[in-house]
């Protein structure tokens, strides 16, 4: 093997992108500690919210408070986080269905062990101090009891 | 951030880490590269020599001979295309000449910056030559770019058949 050559070899791209109208609002609730959603036109509520409606196509406008805690509808264990991946310890990735949302978000789950993490269980957002109006804002879920 | 608004920017960062593995054929170019070598590999079969070998012939799924083809510094391009749009990391400033150039008795071509001649200038067939640099180690970043050679353009019969 000493025969082969190896190196890191990063790639990289930084993209630079308008959030519209719809995420903008909703990235202002995230830098208030709140989560917002919309209506969809089968009176369902999809958070994060969408800007066009899944099935007529739409355009959405009915923004509606959604809790800050939730539950995991799926998961998945990292045991290895990667660098830039929310935690840097074990936890779950999750699908969370908010309070008061129809559909789920995914999001990281500090849960400290896999033990801990199961289907159905209730999770809360963690919010980060620093208010910043965009998805950093919530620097990951964990059960809402501990 | 940003002012706020329908109009809000937001920059986001997509970064992928590889650790490359580079293989046998590859690892073998590359440290010729490393002693200002450029090595090919034949193909057995159809006798065709490929720089930057993957290790086997493409066409005849064989693999080639194993670095043997110790070639010229020298080629022709064969084409090129002159970038004018500037990128994040880009190396040299625009607007600059990249293409590809065919070593004399090469298969296939590598692609290089070519510099030291005007861009507008820049020309199918033109011959050009390796330019080190002063630190060679096993990455094709050692061929600092390509210039020209001074010597009559390539006959475009000579080299039609690797466009
Ligand atoms: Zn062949």
């Amino acid at each position: 093997m000493s025969d082969v050559l190896r190196a890191p070899h990063a790639i990289e791209y930084t993209y630079t992108r308008s959030v519209g109208p719809v995420i903008d609002r909703f990235f202002a609730g995230l830098g208030e500690h709140r989560f917002q959603g919309i209506k969809g036109s089968d009176g369902k509520v999809i958070v994060p919210p969408t800007e066009y409606d899944p099935y007529t196509g739409e355009t959405l406008t009915e923004f509606v408070d959604v809790g800050d805690v939730g539950v995991v509808t799926s998961w998945a264990w990292v045991t290895d986080p990667q660098p830039g991946q929310p935690l840097d310890r074990p936890f779950a990735w999750a699908l969370i269905k908010l309070d008061g949302a129809d559909t789920s978000m995914l999001h990281a789950v500090d849960a400290g062990d896999e033990s801990k993490m199961s289907t159905g269980m209730r999770v809360k957002a963690r919010w980060t101090e620093d208010n910043v109006p965009d998805m950093s804002s919530i620097a990951c879920f964990e059960a809402e009891a501990g | 951030m940003p002012e706020r608004g329908e109009g809000t920017i937001v920059e986001r960062p997509l970064r992928l880490d590889y650790d490359y593995t580079a293989g046998l054929a590859q690892s073998r170019f590359l440290k010729g590269i490393a002693q200002k070598k450029i090595l090919g590999e034949r193909c057995p079969k159809c006798g065709k020599v490929y720089v930057g070998s993957r290790g086997s012939c493409p066409t005849d799924g064989v693999a080639t001979d194993g670095g043997e083809v110790d070639l010229p510094h020298k080629g022709t391009l064969t084409t090129f295309c002159v970038v004018n749009v500037p990128f994040a990391g880009q190396s040299v400033e625009c607007p600059y000449a990249s293409g590809y150039i065919l070593l004399d008795g090469a298969d296939i071509p590598l692609m290089g910056l070519i510099q030291e001649i005007p861009h507008d200038q820049v020309r199918m067939g033109l011959r050009v030559e390796a330019v080190w640099e002063d630190e060679v180690g096993p990455t094709l970043q050692s061929i600092k770019y390509w210039k020209p050679t001074g010597e009559p353009d390539a006959d475009y019969e000579t080299y039609k058949m690797h466009l």
